[in-house]
């Protein structure tokens, strides 16, 4: 199960042994060529092994010893580039086995036709395709994921969603769809299945971190052109200073032009290989993340467009307020007791066992000391709600109490000639304002008060919302309720903007109106209408919940079925972008120490009074070049963590997050080098090394 | 550095920086067609468009409006080739100035076609007045006019959005002429005259001297070889000089473009060097005040027409910070001197005067080289082969930083966009959301075209540089041995592969083979930047417009303006530092006896 095992260690030593052996089968050049900074490293480290091999057979350019050492950390920084990558996709392949393994192959009872009751016949689970209709008895597990045409069963999700509790799924609404993996607890079901084998979303996720098949995201894509670029021009100052370094001696007339070894040293130094090499790691430990946090998102586009969020739609009911509403006050006419109303109120919900009801019973009984009366020896007669009467209530000893809407109370009253006064119309609509629920309470048709039924914002969502407000995400609560009621409550929860009396269509109207307003749309939902709506949002996140058209519609399932996880997804974007970002950074303002170690190494024969520049005071020419290329080799690995992490996220503001993350990485990369490379001067001295 | 010498940089920047807003603002509403001068002149606006035939109100496409420029300019560099090799047949040549060689002509219509007016010729012997005028002083205008043109197409870009045109280059070209290049050079050229420069159709004068000079000069065998006595020194004779020759022609309205235009092609060999050319310290800082102020007030009216007049401020702060502490080197290392000089027992307060005129002195003359490389301008008032190797360092590595510190007239704010670009493509990424400039969503097209625009320069300039160092070609043209000869080929390159056309002399670059190789550079630098810019432009103002919010990075703080510096900075470094750690720099450590 996901939440207790697939969380392995920064570096759990399975993944790090595997990724080890994948850095080497990564060596071949067709998948060298997906990544054009590191294929150049790839191409300098060929050249120069043909330089060593020429510095032993015949005449070489320097001291074979030399070449041989710059050759050496020349593949190990390819190596480390594999190995981050590797390291970030053995990550995220288990994640992903851990939800595979939950996914056994069951033989799958197929029924000839689609109804209870046909024939069956016993096949493999993972033959069945799409419009295949199968039987589910309670002890099978769910050979696929499908749509439930038929019956009604407890089903433990526990596999998926790691909680123990059981869930009904049925047939038709919004509680039809069931996952491949999980287990019928009782009764039986009769699914369609919805998905081909190889198609489901846990396949498709799988696909995205597995190399061959990852495409790049488009911020990815046009990173890559910033590090090509950057590449070809220190490509071109290098190759150049080939020339430049001949008419140099030339004109100096002293000196040896400088070493195609160096020039290769250079160009990897210079080269944004940091950032290269740690790239696809950080895609890849991005959807991760994401993974880990029980998210399986369908594409990596996905991912990264969640960082750029403007607005967040969120259904009111489930995810803003608690799935039902409670009973907060009795509010009597004047003249009547507060004791006498809940009397009333509480005798009328006795038998009503909604949690609305409950609520009533509850409320009177905390607040005014009411026991909750035994139903059977009071004699009564109770009067279930009713779609004609639209009221519910309670007939007993010559009482007649009905609770129930306004409007269908007036009716009430007046066929009973008694009068609906003026002042309950107000108490209505002051608690309709207060975006809670009027229930009246009349006896005998005469009116006592009202109840009000809240809304209950959950715990702690205000804050969340706060939160998202500092990323810069408008968040809108979507509801059924009327403008007054959802006003109230979107005052309450403290979101931005509200849709009440939302359709389907009306929501979708508002996502495209964002849309064209140049804003990027996330949504949460898990009806069958809410699809319309989350396949025209840029982030859907689909609840697992929810039905499969809500699921195939999203192009993110949240495993935990939990609203507010958006908050999380749209860190995990930003956190990816952030760290790619970072590390560019880092990389660029590296080269400017490097440039230091290496320019007056480079030309120390021909222009001894370039050695002014040496101002780390490195020990030789061969020691600065090597220290430099050790440095930025060591660097890779040193980031891997960073990568997989991801660079921290705090909703700060936009100038104060560049500002931080300027300051790490720009000044930092600055300072870092300096540092590194004199280390290791030192250390390759001390050790007697050069 | 003398108070004297700081009010004067202050005050010049003062002017500048004052003129920004008034200029910025004009420049606004003519291309947004609601100047005074665009209603007043209607009926001349109308009048030219009748006769060329061209529909003012036909809107183009990036890739129309791309079309129209080059077409432009060929035609341009065609004229421009026609009349040098013809001006023997042509009126206005008193001179009887012969036809110009085949590759000096192509070097010469490129270099003006491309606002980079890199002069391989000497002006007054080479260059009848007709072909200054028709072919030349057009070209100034033009080529001026185009690179404005681009610009007023990017800046559309951004404001429009769901669109698929940019404007129309023939209305955008005429505009930049007619309302800003004209009437400002009119104004500029009366009051050069008023100093004294000359503007004249007579033939060149030959005066007798107040005082006879002489000299010595070698004798030379037939061969043209030097004649050299038995210790092997050469014989000279010696020559009285008691008349001279003075070039004269219409000098004022050509200058007043070539400033304004950020063209610099001298009228005469020296530019602006020469008393006829800048005869006083006024007509100077006229001069220099022109290099600079309308790319300067661009930035402005970038911010006017992008709604957000802090969005051009921001580019404005950007420019100066970079060109400010630039200058202050120039100048310091100017008045440093030479050590070496210092070790003779020369006053080392005399600072560097080698190659500058008395009378504009060590400040004017650094003034004039950081604002004539950092506007891709190239005249001259002094000559910079002779600045010590950091005040040399400089105004290269200004060109070098792909002239985008004011730069030339659009072609500088346009290519420092692109850089804006690319600092809001790293910078957005560091703050987690896909990088927005002024509501524009940068994605991978935009950075590629923006790819091009960074390597095109540098490809020239080093490209160029290590062919021509490892031919003989090349190398044969140097004048100066060692690390400063390097300097002179690769400041010659980074001049022509920036457009600016800047010349460090000490270079004999009238040869086919430099002739051939900088036109090429000027003519891909050029092009290559100013068609994917408009690319841009066109994928730009085909995007919605996203709203700023709390998450969007903004770019009217003195933070962007930090960012933008660093952009330009880092890559300049970048990419120059090897090849300047071999001319400048190593030559700067061996002045100062750093071994």
């Amino acid at each position: 199960m996901i939440h207790q095992t697939a969380k392995p260690g920064l570096f759990d030593r399975e993944i790090l042994a595997e990724a080890l052996l994948n850095s080497f089968r990564k060596l071949a050049p067709r998948t060298q060529l997906k990544n054009p900074v590191m294929f150049v490293v790839y191409v300098g480290s060929l050249l120069t092994t043909v330089l060593y091999v020429q510095s032993l057979i015949g005449q070489g350019e320097a001291p074979s010893g030399f070449i041989l050492a710059i050759t050496f950390w020349l593949w190990f920084t390819v190596l480390f580039a594999n190995f981050a990558e590797a390291v970030a996709e053995g990550r995220a392949k288990a994640q992903a086995a851990s939800l595979r393994s939950a996914k056994r192959d069951v033989m799958a009872k197929k029924l000839d036709e689609p109804r209870y009751g046909a024939n069956y016949s016993k096949v493999p689970g993972s033959s069945l395709r799409r419009g295949d209709v199968v039987l589910i008895e309670a002890g099978d597990f769910v050979p696929a994921d499908g749509e439930v045409i038929e019956g009604v069963a407890s089903v433990n999700e526990s596999a998926i969603t790691g909680e123990s509790a059981p869930v009904i799924r049925e047939s038709g609404g919004d509680f039809s769809a069931v996952t491949g993996g999980t287990r019928v607890l009782s009764d039986w079901l009769v699914v369609r299945i919805t998905v081909n084998p190889g198609e489901a979303f846990l396949d498709r996720m799988i696909a995205m971190v597995e190399g061959a098949k990852r495409q790049k995201t488009p911020n990815e894509i046009a990173l890559t052109i910033l590090l090509v670029a950057l590449t070809l021009i220190f490509l071109m100052a290098t190759v150049t200073l080939l020339p430049f370094s001949i008419y140099s001696v030339e004109t100096a007339g002293e000196g040896r032009p400088i070493m195609v070894t160096v020039l290769v040293a250079l160009l990897v130094c210079l080269i944004p290989t940091t950032i290269g090499g740690l790239l696809s790691a950080i895609g890849v430990a991005g959807i991760g993340r994401m993974m880990r946090k029980n998210v399986i998102a369908t594409s990596g586009r996905a991912v990264e467009a969640a960082g750029d969020v403007d607005v967040l739609l969120l259904d009111k009911t489930g995810t803003i307020t608690l799935g039902n509403r409670q009973a907060s006050a009795f509010l009597p006419l004047q003249g009547i007791g507060r004791q006498e109303l809940a009397d009333a109120a509480q005798l009328a919900s006795l038998a009503d066992e909604t949690p609305e009801g409950r609520s009533v019973v509850v409320l009177a009984k905390q607040k005014y000391g009411l026991r909750e009366r035994d139903v059977r020896t009071l004699g009564a007669t109770f009067v279930h709600f009713s779609a004609q009467t639209r009221m519910s209530g309670v007939n007993l000893e010559g009482r007649q109490i009905r609770k129930g809407a306004a409007d269908a109370i007036r009716v009430y009253v007046e066929e009973q000639d008694g009068s609906f006064p003026e002042e309950v119309q107000k108490l209505v609509h002051d608690v309709a304002r207060r975006g809670s629920t009027p229930l009246v309470v009349a006896e005998n048709g005469r009116v006592l008060g009202v109840i009000e039924l809240k809304d209950i914002v959950k715990g702690g969502i205000k804050e969340r919302f706060v939160e998202l407000r500092r990323m810069g995400i408008k968040t809108v609560m979507i509801t059924g309720d009327n403008p007054l009621t959802a006003a109230a409550i979107a005052a309450e929860a403290g979101v931005d903007d509200f849709l009440a009396e939302a359709t389907p269509e009306a929501k979708l109207k508002l996502i495209r109106s964002y849309q064209a307003e140049g804003r990027l749309v996330a949504m949460t939902g898990d009806g069958t209408n809410d699809a319309p709506a989350l396949a025209q949002a840029d982030v859907a996140v689909a609840m697992n919940t929810g039905t499969q058209a809500a699921k195939e519609a999203g192009n993110m399932v949240d495993l935990d079925s939990n609203p507010t996880k958006l908050i999380e997804i749209v860190e995990t974007g930003k956190q990816m972008l952030m760290t790619r970002g970072a590390l560019t950074t880092f990389s660029i303002a590296n080269d400017v120490a490097k440039y230091f170690a290496i320019i007056p190494a480079a030309f120390a024969t021909t222009y001894p009074a370039l050695n002014a520049l040496n101002v780390m005071g490195l020990a030789t020419p061969a020691s600065a070049i090597l220290s430099a290329v050790i440095y930025n080799a060591l660097i890779i690995v040193a980031l891997i963590p960073l990568a997989l992490r991801g660079v921290s996220y705090k909703p700060v503001g936009a100038s104060a997050l560049l500002r931080n993350n300027l300051l790490i990485y720009g000044v930092g990369g600055l300072v870092v080098p300096f540092i590194g490379i004199k280390l290791i001067d030192l250390l390759l001295v001390a050790l007697d090394l050069v | 550095m003398t108070a004297n010498g700081l009010l004067q940089i202050c005050g010049y920047l003062g002017v500048l920086l004052a003129l920004a807003k008034p200029l910025g603002r004009y420049m606004a509403a003519v291309y947004e067609g609601r100047s005074a001068t665009v209603r007043v002149l209607a009926s001349v606006e109308r009048f030219i468009y009748r006769i060329t035939g061209i529909d003012p109100e036909a809107e183009m496409r990036w890739t129309g409006y791309a079309s129209a420029f080059l077409v432009f300019n060929l035609l341009g560099v065609l004229a421009v080739y026609a009349l040098q090799r013809c001006q023997g047949f042509l009126p206005l040549n008193p001179q009887g100035l012969p036809a110009v060689a085949p590759d000096s002509a192509f070097n010469t219509a490129i270099s003006f076609a491309t606002n980079t007016n890199w002069q391989g010729y000497g002006g007054e012997t080479t260059l009848s007045h007709l072909t200054q005028m028709l072919g030349l002083t057009v070209q100034n205008f033009v080529s001026a006019a185009s690179g404005m043109a681009v610009l007023v197409a990017l800046i559309r870009g951004f404001v429009r959005r769901n669109a698929d045109t940019l404007g129309n280059f023939w209305v955008d070209l005429t505009r930049s002429i007619l309302h800003i290049l004209l009437p400002l050079s009119f104004l500029l050229a009366l009051l050069l005259i008023g100093q004294g420069v000359v503007q004249t159709f007579e033939p060149y004068r030959n005066v007798t001297l107040v005082e006879a000079t002489g000299y010595d000069r070698p004798k030379q065998d037939d061969g043209g070889h030097p004649l050299v006595d038995a210790d092997g020194n050469p014989v000279t004779g010696h020559v009285t000089v008691s008349e001279q020759t003075l070039a004269l022609g219409p000098a004022a309205s050509q200058v007043a473009i070539k400033q304004l235009g950020t063209n610099g092609g001298g009228f005469f060999s020296v530019n602006s060097a020469h008393p006829f050319e800048n005869p006083t310290p006024f007509s100077n800082f006229l001069e220099m005040l022109a290099i600079l102020v309308i790319s300067g007030a661009l930035c402005h009216t970038f911010g006017v027409m992008v709604g957000d007049t802090r969005q051009g401020w921001v580019i404005l702060a950007a420019m100066t910070l970079i060109f400010v502490p630039l200058l202050f080197v120039t100048v310091l290392c100017e008045q440093g001197g030479n050590p070496a000089f210092a070790a003779l027992g020369v006053d080392p307060a005399g600072g560097n005067m080698e190659g500058k005129e008395t009378r504009f002195g060590i400040v004017n003359s650094a003034l004039w080289a950081t604002a004539t490389t950092a506007a891709s301008n190239g005249s001259v008032n002094a000559m910079h082969d002779s600045f010590t190797p950091l005040g040399g360092l400089v105004p290269m590595w200004l060109m070098q930083l792909g002239e985008v510190v004011f730069g030339g007239v659009g072609s500088g704010l346009y290519g420092m966009l692109v850089f804006a670009i690319v600092a809001v493509f790293v910078a957005g990424l560091m703050i987690g959301r896909t990088p927005e400039y002024l509501g524009k969503k940068i994605e991978a097209y935009e950075m590629k075209m923006a790819a091009i625009v960074i390597l095109v320069p540098p490809l020239m300039v080093l490209g160029g540089t290590a062919v021509a160092v490892m031919l003989d070609a090349g190398k044969s043209s140097v004048f100066n041995p060692g690390a400063h000869g390097f300097s002179e080929i690769l400041y010659a390159f980074s001049s022509a592969g920036n457009n600016n056309g800047s010349a460090f002399a000490g270079l004999a670059a009238n040869t086919p083979f430099y002739n051939l190789m900088l036109g090429l550079a000027m003519w891909f630098s050029r092009y290559w930047l100013a068609v994917p810019v408009l690319a841009i432009a066109g994928a730009l103002a085909a995007k919605n417009y996203v709203p700023p919010g709390a998450g969007t990075l903004p770019t009217h703080t003195p933070m962007f303006v930090g960012l933008l510096v660093g952009v330009v900075i880092i890559v300049g470094a970048l990419t120059f530092i090897p090849a300047l750690a071999l001319g400048p720099i190593v030559e700067h450590l061996m002045m100062i006896g750093a071994r």
